[in-house]
């Protein structure tokens, strides 16, 4: 396990040092944001003057030794367009992020793998095939259009839900959340089912394609055979050797979410940080750019470090060492 | 497909307007919804926009955007994944190390987020697009065909081959190749689905096609600022299309991928 978490580790590092490098490398080499600071017929001196204060005088490899400096201390720099410290501005952010994708999350779970349970189990009836063909529409949808016209049917010509932003937010263990209000779940439903579509779409597939793989086995046939319930053989038997892929699925699920938030967010408003990185782009706000892009690169490397974890829960032949 | 491919190759001869040519269109048309609804033109089957561009011409012309994308994309993502990967397994070494750690640091970040990333950088354009899907796809490819090389290379008749001293090129190509080909057609169709998705959405958040070649998922971006005034049918109809076409791909892909693996008969 020791052995395990320092090769954890040792990837990390290594991953970051990657990343920070490619962000500093392009976010330097192209688009200069001091044209956005100033006036329109800024003279030579106060384009100057921008550039100091941006630290952009400076060659480059002082820039990236600065950087890396600086955010090993969790100083991205102020982000240029709202002048506050760009990592504290993704944190504030990210609670409304974050639990949009739990509730995609749930929402995959819930729907997800019991579908693919059934239609695994039983390939050849009706309910099954439409599940298929559902689902295979459901991963050539584009995501933003699954959220328009979720806009257009819930709330502009039912008017039972609200278009935008996130409603009322109460405290749960003294976090801000949507989740602890009813107008908050009432804003946070739509975004979340745009968001999980296409999961529930991947998670069917994957989990129908395991199932039916499993229920030819033997022990499957034995375990109906001893008079084991229908139920119990599905989701006990066959279902658990199933996990695996599943499992490792969901990580990388997690990680796209995470990405497609980007889109659900600037669709409905969401305050989340996807949004702040899609304007931050629009504005090349570098600061939040790379402190986002740090952000999520060590949450997937956390997010894959826990899914290892998982591994070893379901299936206890798996040696992390190896 | 055949009808996706034929309305994006034909369609032009066929629509009522070229909605990119400013002497073809009429603001007196805009705002008219679909035929069949009331206030609907005969003309306009599926309604106009804001500007008076007919939504069913704005889509047969977005198709060609988007799949030229997806295709010429998945095309040059093959060749520099599959010869990456060639020259990854055949060598070895350090080349090897190096592709598949970069390959790996790939991997461990969504493609979506890479591809906003690196759009971000470049800037609009389609042949920016391009090389962001490329940037992003390579992966795939590269692994099937670096796998494929190892375990051919262990065999005894490409030792043999090496003896009576075939070039290193020849022994890929004869022996090599013809064992990947079929995965490597089921994961470009689908990624040609994929890439005209990941395209769409790249295009709705802005940092896709220019703005003077739309493609569908542009064409949705225009349409939704103007989905709370009412015009639904600006954006809905080509998001639908792109379903249709991406839809179709994933069909194949599938039906391609149970008829070539011979494990599932």
């Amino acid at each position: 396990m020791a052995q395990y978490l320092v090769k954890r580790i040792m990837q990390l590092i290594m991953v970051l040092f990657i990343v920070s490098l490619l962000i500093f490398v392009f976010t330097s080499v192209l688009g200069n944001p001091v044209y956005l600071m100033v006036r329109e017929n800024a003279s030579e001196e106060e384009i100057q003057k921008a550039m100091e204060y941006l630290g952009l005088d400076k060659p480059l490899p002082v820039q990236y030794g600065r950087f890396v400096k600086n955010a090993l201390k969790g100083d991205f720099g102020m982000s240029y367009m709202y002048h506050r410290s760009a990592l504290q501005l993704i944190l504030e952010r990210f609670p409304a992020t974050l639990e949009v994708v739990i509730v995609a999350m749930l929402l995959t779970v819930i729907i997800g793998i019991p579908l693919g349970v059934f239609s695994g189990a039983f390939p050849k009836s009706r309910f099954s095939r439409i599940v298929m063909v559902s689902s295979i529409a459901g991963i050539s949808l584009p995501s933003f259009w699954i959220g328009m016209v979720m806009i257009l049917v819930f709330s502009l010509n039912l008017g039972i839900l609200p278009v935008s932003g996130r409603g009322a937010v109460g405290s749960i263990l003294g976090i801000e959340t949507s989740l602890a209000t009813v107008d908050g779940w009432r804003h946070i439903i739509l975004p979340a089912i745009t968001l999980a579509v296409q999961n529930i779409a991947s998670i069917i597939r994957l989990t129908r394609g395991g199932m039916q793989e499993n229920m030819r086995q033997d022990y499957i046939k034995f375990a109906r055979a001893k008079g084991v319930p229908r139920r119990k053989v599905l989701f006990g038997h066959a279902l658990k050797n199933t996990m695996i892929p599943v499992v490792t699925i969901f990580g990388l699920q997690l990680g796209s979410l995470i990405a497609f938030t980007t889109i659900t967010e600037t669709i409905f408003a969401w305050p989340g940080m996807g949004k702040l990185l899609i304007d931050a782009i629009n504005s090349s706000d570098r600061p939040i750019i790379s402190a986002y892009i740090l952000f999520v690169a060590v949450m997937y490397v956390f997010i894959n470090f826990v899914v290892d974890i998982l591994y070893t829960i379901i299936d206890p032949r798996i040696d992390l060492n190896n | 497909m055949f009808f996706v491919l034929l309305t994006a190759i034909f369609g032009p001869y066929f629509t009522v307007q070229n909605p990119y040519d400013l002497s073809d269109i009429q603001l007196a048309d805009a705002y008219k919804p679909p035929a069949y609804l009331e206030g609907g033109d005969a003309k306009f089957i599926l309604g106009t926009d804001q500007q008076g561009r007919d939504i069913l011409s704005t889509i047969v012309y977005g198709s060609r955007v988007s799949l030229f994308i997806g295709i010429v994309g998945t095309l040059l993502t093959c060749a520099i994944g599959v010869t990456l990967g060639l020259i990854s397994g055949y060598f070895g070494g350090k080349i090897d190390a190096l592709i598949m750690r970069i390959a790996d640091v790939q991997l461990s970040f969504p493609t979506m987020l890479i591809a906003i990333f690196l759009m971000s950088l470049l800037g609009r354009g389609i042949a920016n697009i391009l090389i962001s899907l490329a940037l992003v796809g390579w992966v795939r490819y590269a692994r099937i065909v670096r796998g494929e090389v190892l375990s051919v290379k262990k065999q005894e008749y490409i030792e043999a081959t090496k003896v009576i001293g075939l070039p290193n090129f020849r022994i890929i190509a004869k022996h090599v190749l013809p064992n990947v080909i079929t995965s490597i057609i089921v994961l470009s169709t689908m990624q040609v689905g994929s890439f005209i998705l990941t395209e769409a959405t790249l295009s709705f958040l802005g940092l896709g096609v220019p703005v003077t070649r739309p493609s569908l998922g542009m064409i949705c971006s225009d349409g939704y600022q103007v989905l709370f005034s009412g015009l639904w049918w600006v954006s809905i109809f080509p998001g639908l299309y792109i379903m249709l076409i991406v839809f179709g791909i994933n069909l194949l892909g599938d039906f391609l991928r149970d008829e070539l693996n011979p494990k599932l008969k």
